[in-house]
């Protein structure tokens, strides 16, 4: 167990990496829907990113909803900014938003391979 | 523990008084719910914001007795 305090594990999650999910399991193995869907469409947007498996850690299941005001996992930050949950990291992706933001960001994307 | 439409929209309507709610049960399945709620006290939020009005009428059910609901959110055009 770590005995720092939640908050700041969050803050340095968030300021350590560009992009991060947090998110049940882990990008190869989600272990829910909405995780592996934020998954994909951060996949097919061509980031590299970052994730926390809030299965692993109660204290920080709890923690990130707090800290960012949102009642549900997953959670995505870029850049130390909370952007959203599932439906708006989708609904984002598919609007070319979510691309557009990442680059507005200076996040480099990798080209998709059907582009 | 489960939560009905009808439930669903009058808490968002309740808590955002001038929304025009429309939600689908995705599976038929009384647990998987999909939202549109439309409202002039979105305006000028980003959509982070807009969503968390809409959890903040459901008054903290999100992520417990409301295990999914997919949200979308907009200004009446």
């Amino acid at each position: 167990m770590n005995d720092q305090p939640v908050n700041e594990r969050i803050e340095s999650e968030i300021n350590d990496q560009d992009v991060v999910l947090f998110m049940k399991g882990n990008p190869m193995f989600p272990q829910c829907g909405f995780s592996a869907a934020t998954v994909q469409a951060l996949s097919m947007a061509g980031v590299k990113f970052g994730s926390v498996d809030v299965l692993q850690d109660a204290e920080l299941r709890e923690g990130i909803k707090e800290f960012s005001s949102w009642p549900t996992i997953p959670q995505l930050y870029v850049k130390g900014e909370f952007v959203g949950g599932c439906d708006i990291v989708r609904e984002m992706y598919e609007t070319g938003e979510l691309q557009e933001m990442l680059r507005e960001k200076g996040v480099e994307l990798q080209e998709s391979p059907d582009e | 523990m489960a939560m009905d439409i009808a439930e669903i929209e009058r808490l968002i309507k309740e808590g955002i008084p001038d929304a025009k709610v429309e939600i689908q049960d995705l599976r038929g399945d009384g647990d998987h719910y999909a939202a549109f709620v439309t409202s002039a006290e979105f305006e000028g939020l980003n959509r982070v914001k807009q969503h968390q009005l809409v959890y903040a009428a459901l008054q903290g059910k999100m992520g417990t007795d409301l295990h999914a609901l997919a949200l979308q959110t907009s200004v009446p055009g």
